[in-house]
């Protein structure tokens, strides 16, 4: 098992909510805990990449959702990893009534809103599931 | 009279680089002006969920948009679906233009932008390419 938990994103395309799971995912593992989370395409899965279908195995894994089809999820677990945590955007938007993303190619300020409070969720699961293993 | 069948555009995930998010915006802009009649499919739902994606891009032309040389879109639908009507390899793409792909994944700037709708012009040019192969 690998140091470094995987965070991986639907990153679904026709709606705010899988770019605002990726957008929150680069924030977690390209500043908030940098070293200590990592992402990979889940492209990679899909297609069955050994590298990808290893490296899922291998770690504890976060699947970030944007829709109810779970794709993050349900992908991860056909490779054969554990999804250790899941964090749907839908469930963010229902706690967050006020904020109504619109745009999916760059998102606007709400979606900007729901991405880093997400990120802060996403970051505070890597420290549990860090501390857990320890 | 002229018969123009849907297209589907798939770009993939792309969470490793600056390619894939590349991918992602260029397909986006398609979406959203320059091609606005296109359809996009998420390219997770041909393993995981909805047959209609796979079902779709048996019974319509389709157009991968891959960030790396990896090509997973163009491998999913092939695996799922049956052949491409034609693709575009961002990274060959960038390779031949002599430009560097974005250095952030998460934010592009100005010239990352300019360069997604330098990638869109080019998917733009396949989906013409296609639907003219339909014309009746």
């Amino acid at each position: 098992m690998t140091e470094r938990v995987l965070v991986i994103p639907c990153s679904g395309i026709g709606k705010p909510f899988g770019s605002i799971g990726r957008d929150a995912t680069f924030r977690v593992v390209d500043e908030l805990r940098r070293g200590r989370a990592e992402t990979n395409c889940l492209s990679l899965l899909v297609t069955g990449d050994e590298e990808a279908v290893r490296q899922v195995k291998d770690s504890l894994c976060i699947a970030v959702d944007g829709c109810p089809m779970e794709c993050a999820r349900k992908n991860i677990e056909m490779a054969g990893g554990v999804v250790a945590a899941h964090m749907r955007v839908m469930d963010l938007l229902r706690e967050n009534r006020g904020l109504r993303p619109r745009e999916v190619t760059f998102l606007d300020g709400d979606g900007e809103k729901l991405s880093a409070i997400l990120a802060d969720r996403i970051a505070a699961k890597v420290d549990e599931l860090t501390e857990a293993r320890r | 009279m002229k018969l123009r069948p849907k297209v589907g555009v798939v770009s993939c995930s792309g969470e490793c680089c600056g390619l894939g998010t590349l991918s992602r915006v260029a397909t986006r802009l398609i979406l959203e002006g320059v091609r606005p009649e296109t359809v996009t499919l998420c390219l997770p739902l041909f393993l995981a969920g909805d047959s209609g994606e796979r079902e779709f891009a048996q019974r319509f032309p389709t157009i991968p948009v891959d960030g790396c040389h990896k090509q997973c879109a163009k491998k999913a639908i092939e695996k799922y679906s049956g052949p491409t009507a034609a693709d575009v390899d961002v990274e060959a793409l960038l390779n031949k233009w002599g430009v560097e792909a974005p250095a952030d994944r998460r934010v592009l700037d100005k010239a990352d932008v300019e360069l997604a709708e330098r990638v869109a012009e080019e998917i733009a040019k396949r989906i013409d390419w296609v639907q003219g192969g339909w014309d009746a």
